[in-house]
């Protein structure tokens, strides 16, 4: 917040036409030890989120934590209410019958596991955000059809409004632009 | 091999000379004289501007207007139909003693067949990275959709007491009851509401980043406000792609083993009984094909006219026309053998019943839709064996209708015939479905129709972001891909002495 008094901007983004400069740019600015960055694109680019990205995301172990809780939930569902709270005797069958649990156990890993896939993935993700200071960039609408943004917030301590936007006009961008609040 | 490049990817060709054969073939690519995935000279605009085109448009197409006016009127069938029922109560079907089961539950199997081919196409062959996937799988994600809803409807009128469906799941009420867990009944509600809400988080996971395309592109604020909702502010950063993409392998990943369980726990409700011609050891896999077979039939049946109508022929190009009619082929010989199977079985068993039951099959009251069964199912389709034939939409299009109608018998026959002649002839009778039995079902296809036509009319019928991935230009240049790759693997090298010399962030 102090940068953005500071400089009255939230940061500036660099417009591209193709993904090989934008990762490129993406790469340079790392190279010039830029951290607060993030990029924008159409569609996923490997190599531009292993630049990007920190570390991988922690999602798969929460995955696997919901559908271990399916699992065991499931179960002990199946179980409690077969031989605990409500036992009945079905042709004589033990009130653990494990055999016929096993599809409910299974549905219900699944389901755990795919809600946590789901909306830990938008969690994560700081989604629903329906405002982001990004969107106001003019030109940003096509960032959903054929273009790539590379963003370089002011929060970044390396930040500088004039030798950042040259910095990044150097790097083969179309057009670099200030992001307003 | 590859007879067509375009440009820009002739030198990623020269230098893995076997790589775009394994990938299944990028855009403009012909392969094993088939043609490429997308038509040649596409770009990421064109692309999106043509699938978007088909939602945001100001005029309705008459064409879908007249188809529209037919399956609304058709929807009303079913709408009648559940109001009769519902005054009059579950004597409105056919299905009385011995036959318990009849034509809901008939249509039940039938829908939720149909809905395996969507998971099949859009979990299981992303994980085998088959790239042809991506032009048909948003629209076999929604057929699945809305065949588990139709597929929904039945289990849920046929208890005659809709209003009390909640009795089947498990939660504390006053009477200390809990459902029976031992019962394939039960499984068959944890699979099937398991498999609805799976698939619909799994389709709307797949649309977020085009919902983002679609409220980018409207101008009117109430489109754009709506379509906005629905991509919950995507803004497709490379931090949220990673973990999208992370989200969605692991959705495929449950997805297939949860798709391959649901129509397993659906033939449990037969081959967990004792009844001659349903307590059989093949039915699970036999069932699982049969259903992405009719699945497959289903997705042949609605997308050669949709690709012709909307002009459609450059993203589902004849290579997923030629695949469709492959995968219905190979399910359609699973499911053959297992009918010969279980005619196998019925002789070696050397158990009377079941030997009855089979011979009742081919020679009783019902075998004129056993044989009609074994014509379409069976027989029929061995045409499409020629290639001549894979290529003739129209033919493709009657082949793919006679295994809708085979597959429909399939379950008739599996029913009615296991049921109206049991273990004592006294109890023998015969089964009609009644006329609210078929309006129920003819009802049924209105609601799919219009399901179908209203998702074509308001949302991206193909993945706008993986289409964009399959264009040449979506390729990071390879010398700049491999430098990436290596540096970064320098910099986790180097990692805590450069973090560690960066002042800390937010100064």
């Amino acid at each position: 917040m102090e940068d953005a008094l500071k400089t009255g901007i939230y940061g500036v983004v660099a417009e591209f036409d193709n993904a090989t400069d934008i990762t490129r740019a993406a790469r340079k600015a790392k190279d010039a030890g830029y951290t607060k960055l993030d990029a924008f694109s159409p569609f996923p680019i490997e190599e531009l989120s292993e630049t990007i990205v920190e570390r991988h995301t922690r999602l798969p172990w929460l995955v696997f934590a919901g559908g271990v809780i399916g699992c065991i939930g499931g179960y002990y569902l199946q179980y409690w209410t077969q031989g605990v709270a409500y036992p009945l005797n079905i042709g004589g069958r033990p009130y653990n019958s494990w055999v016929s649990f096993i599809p409910v156990t299974f549905e219900c890993t699944i389901l755990l596991a795919s809600l946590v896939a789901v909306f830990g993935m938008f969690l994560l993700n700081g989604l629903p955000k329906p405002y982001h200071p990004v969107f106001n960039v003019p030109r940003f609408d096509l960032a959903s059809r054929n273009r790539f943004f590379l963003l370089i917030e002011a929060a970044d301590s390396k930040f500088d409004r004039q030798g950042t936007a040259d910095f990044l006009r150097q790097q083969n961008a179309r057009e670099v632009v200030d992001v307003d609040y | 091999m590859s007879t067509e490049v375009t440009r820009g990817t002739d030198d990623r060709i020269d230098q893995y000379p076997d790589k775009h054969v394994t990938e299944g073939g990028r855009a403009g690519e012909e392969l094993d004289g088939y043609p490429p995935v997308i038509a040649p000279g596409h770009s990421f605009a064109s692309v999106t501007d043509k699938i978007a085109s088909l939602a945001l448009r100001k005029r309705t197409p008459i064409g879908w207007l007249f188809a529209f006016f037919i399956a609304g009127s058709i929807l009303q069938l079913l709408v009648l139909s559940i109001a009769y029922l519902l005054a009059v109560g579950v004597g409105v079907f056919g299905n009385n003693q011995p036959v318990g089961w009849a034509v809901p539950i008939i249509s039940f199997v039938w829908w939720i067949g149909i809905g395996h081919a969507g998971t099949l196409i859009s979990a299981i062959l992303l994980l085998f990275r088959q790239s042809w996937r991506t032009s048909i799988n948003r629209f076999a994600e929604a057929m699945t959709l809305f065949a588990v809803a139709c597929a929904g409807l039945y289990p849920l009128l046929h208890t005659g007491r809709p209003w009390l469906a909640y009795w089947m799941f498990p939660y504390p009420n006053t009477m200390g009851m809990w459902p029976q867990f031992r019962s394939p009944l039960i499984w068959d509600v944890f699979a099937v509401s398991t498999y609805a809400s799976v698939s619909a988080l799994f389709w709307f996971v797949g649309l977020v980043p085009d919902l983002a395309t679609f409220r980018d592109k409207s101008r009117h604020w109430i489109p754009r406000t709506l379509f906005g909702l629905g991509a919950l502010g995507w803004r497709g950063s490379a931090r949220h792609w990673h973990r999208y993409e992370t989200a969605y392998l692991l959705l495929a990943g449950l997805s297939t083993p949860l798709v391959l369980s649901v129509h397993t726990i659906v033939s449990f409700d037969f081959a967990v009984s004792i009844v001659p011609g349903w307590h059989a050891t093949i039915f699970p896999p036999y069932f699982v094909a049969g259903a992405v077979y009719a699945g497959f039939a289903m997705v042949l049946t609605l997308l050669i006219p949709i690709r012709v109508f909307y002009g459609l022929e450059d993203f589902i190009t004849m290579r997923h026309i030629h695949n469709c009619a492959k995968v219905m082929l190979a399910t359609g010989l699973i499911v053959f053998y297992g009918y010969i199977m279980e005619a196998f079985f019925a002789w070696y068993s050397a158990n009377i019943y079941e030997r009855a039951m089979m011979w009742n099959r081919m020679a009783g009251s019902y075998s004129f839709f056993y044989w009609s069964l074994i014509l379409c199912n069976g027989i029929v389709p061995q045409l499409l064996w020629s290639k001549r034939v894979r290529e003739n939409m129209f033919a493709l299009f009657t082949i793919a209708m006679f295994v809708n109608v085979g597959m429909w018998l399939e379950r008739f026959i599996i029913l009615i015939t296991s049921l109206y002649r049991d273990f004592l002839p006294s109890s023998w009778g015969m089964y009609m479905p009644t006329i609210w039995d078929l309006a129920m079902f003819v009802g049924t296809l209105g609601f799919f129709v219009v399901n179908i036509l209203l998702f074509i009319r308001l949302l991206p019928i193909i993945s706008i972001f993986e289409m964009r991935t399959l264009l040449p230009e979506a390729k990071v240049h390879p010398e700049e891909e491999h430098k990436v790759i290596e540096d970064k693997r320098q910099e986790r090298g180097d990692t805590p002495a450069s973090g560690g010399l960066l002042p800390a962030t937010g100064d």
